[in-house]
């Protein structure tokens, strides 16, 4: 019953907020591992629907960054806003269940479930009846829905094997359907092409380009093919501050980014 | 090509989902069906000591057992608590219902003191395991052992409820139905029925929307909550479940020995209740109920056996440690685990021989 009506004031403070607000706010973030700061005074602001690019070197605070907004770590100062709402004290679920989503850097699955249950859970976490004691049926409609995003990212042939014996494609592959089950309103991508082969990283940007326009998302993505053909503007991220925002093409071409980033790569390389 | 048409069926079936046990609801087994004949006739051919205190009593201590395999193979949560909630199920039948201690029973009707004694046993299981789901491992064993021994020393301490170290006597099970239920034949059955009925809800359980996000949350809490799941409050109901279980086992425990005082519930038992699961197989619902067959024949025969060997008949617990130690050396399934590589081992075989023939056919 006080579930029922906790729900309506959500979907009643969604409406009044969606409107005007930003997807995602950020206002001097800033999270501490004991006496280092992996992330500082972070204020970042992204529109609905919008696409942004995350980019930085290793240890520039990018992962903390999503891990903050996710709720999996709590910022240890500021404020976090999802569509107009703070919230900054919720915990992971809660911020789930209000349209966000997220991939992980390095595959996080159910090793022990199929690939349709591991779909059917993510489908079944954003909607009621989590704790239901009865089975559902073949014409279950969240079955249904899991099945096509099985389809969607390519695995209905291996719908019913256990995650654990799938190649680590198709757990990447698998990763994305989880982050794309209910109705996400926005969604955080961890460098999801980390490890793939060149025709599954064109798959990739198919189903990235290809999502509704609505569904905003921040990728992190040191692929710069991948990343600039998907998003239309980039932050650059530096020993865990902000360094520059822009368009790609700024980005790309701004001095600067190329000293710190793109050049290192290159001597790398 | 009949053959080869049920080997594929077969190999599709395995496929599909080792781990679940369809046994129950999809089509059986010729080997379920006979050992659901057994279990029905068992009256006509056991003697009364074989049907009570060999299976009656297997089947009590595998279904607290199956509380205990219901939250670990599928939570992850390894509860040393679950026999102390079935022995606090059997104390409340004895305090509010009748037992020989006539200054503490409240003498109230079993129909009223029974589901009270089962709603506030599995309520105190559920706060257990409040306090204990936010550890993991050996935490939540250490939490959930002293929570036991807690329980196991204010029973011996209390005599104003708990009557102490002697606990309560003459605690029998009702005359309902024009059925005296603390006679053999009806006992048996009353056991039996409520065993099966806790293995099927396990089972069904396991592939329902709670089943299965629980087992999410065994194999990746963070990633649980990361996709909308309130792990803390699943954990909890989990242990709501198999506390439901385990009250109800209790409840026959009671009835089954007609008495209860502390020992039922000591740490001994309670470490018991884990190594039967193990034994049998601590990720199948149907591991605590061999694991509890095999525990029960042990404890009962060593005596027998150790004595034959020239032993002392009262080192029984020597026997069921070693049986343990083989068993966890040899499959960390238990017993389930050893039957099923067997099965696969003799499949592998039957496929080749198989194909074997085709070819032969084929040329």
């Amino acid at each position: 019953m006080s579930l029922a009506i906790s729900s309506l004031a959500i979907s009643a403070d969604r409406l009044a907020t969606a409107g005007s607000a930003n997807a995602l706010e950020l206002r001097g973030v800033s999270r501490l591992f004991g006496a280092l700061a992996a992330m500082s005074d972070i204020t970042l602001s992204v529109k609905p629907g919008e696409r942004r690019g995350v980019l930085g070197s290793n240890g520039a605070g990018k992962t903390t960054l999503f891990n903050c907004i996710t709720g999996d770590f709590p910022p240890s100062s500021g404020i976090i806003r999802f569509f107009g709402e703070d919230v900054t004290d919720f915990p992971p679920h809660e911020r789930i269940r209000r349209g966000l989503r997220r991939t992980y850097q390095i595959s996080s699955l159910f090793a022990g479930l199929s690939v349709l249950d591991n779909v059917y859970l993510a489908c079944r976490g954003v909607s009621r009846n989590r704790f239901s004691l009865v089975r559902p049926r073949r014409s279950d409609a969240l079955m249904a829905s899991a099945e096509s995003l099985v389809e969607a990212v390519h695995l209905s042939d291996v719908k019913d094997k256990l995650v654990g014996e799938l190649a680590y494609g198709q757990q990447r592959q698998l990763e994305i359907a989880l982050a794309l089950s209910g109705a996400p309103r926005f969604i955080l991508f961890d460098e999801p092409a980390a490890g793939l082969s060149p025709t599954e990283r064109r798959d990739l940007v198919t189903i990235l380009t290809s999502l509704p326009s609505h569904i905003g998302f921040i990728i992190i993505e040191h692929d710069m093919d991948v990343a600039l053909r998907v998003v239309e503007s980039v932050t650059m991220m530096h020993n865990g501050r902000i360094f520059k925002e822009g368009s790609p093409a700024e980005i790309e071409s701004d001095p600067e980014v190329q000293e710190l980033y793109l050049g290192g790569a290159q001597h790398h390389g | 090509m009949a053959v080869t048409d049920m080997n594929r069926m077969a190999d599709q079936t395995n496929s599909t989902d080792p781990k679940a046990n369809n046994g129950m609801f999809g089509p059986m087994h010729p080997a379920q069906w006979a050992i659901i004949l057994l279990l029905l006739f068992m009256p006509a051919i056991a003697s009364n000591f074989f049907l009570i205190q060999i299976f009656a009593y297997a089947f009590i201590l595998g279904m607290i057992s199956l509380s205990l395999m219901f939250l670990a193979g599928y939570g992850g949560i390894v509860s040393l608590v679950q026999m102390t909630v079935a022995g606090f199920a059997a104390y409340l039948v004895a305090i509010l219902g009748d037992s020989a201690i006539q200054q503490i029973s409240l003498h109230w009707p079993w129909w009223a003191a029974v589901p009270i004694a089962i709603l506030v046993a599995t309520l105190f299981g559920t706060v257990s395991g409040a306090l204990s789901v936010r550890t993991e491992g050996i935490y939540t064993i250490m939490i959930t052992l002293a929570i036991a021994s807690a329980f196991f020393y204010f029973t011996l301490q209390n005599y104003t409820i708990f009557n102490g170290f002697s606990g309560f006597n003459g605690v029998k099970a009702p005359v309902f139905l024009g059925i005296d239920w603390r006679s053999n034949t009806p006992f048996y059955y009353l056991v039996v029925v409520l065993a099966v009925l806790a293995y099927a809800a396990v089972v069904y359980v396991s592939r329902a929307p709670f089943g299965l996000s629980l087992q999410g949350t065994r194999d990746n809490a963070r990633r649980m909550a990361a996709l909308g799941f309130n792990v803390t409050a699943h954990r909890v109901a989990a242990y709501t479940f198999a506390s439901f279980i385990a009250a109800v086992a209790g409840v026959l425990l009671v009835w089954y020995q007609a008495q209860i005082s502390p020992g039922t519930a000591g740490v001994g038992p309670v470490i018991d209740i884990l190594i039967i699961a193990v034994v049998g197989g601590i990720n199948r619902p149907i591991g605590p109920f061999i694991g509890a067959l095999v525990y029960v024949l042990l404890r009962t025969f060593s005596l027998d056996f150790l004595e034959a060997l020239g032993l002392d008949g009262k080192r029984f617990q020597l026997l069921i440690g070693l049986v343990f130690l083989v068993i966890v050396l040899f499959s960390p399934d238990g017993l389930v685990g050893i039957y099923e590589k067997l099965k696969a081992r003799y499949q592998r075989n039957r496929d080749m021989q198989t194909r074997g023939f085709r070819s032969g056919e084929g040329a």
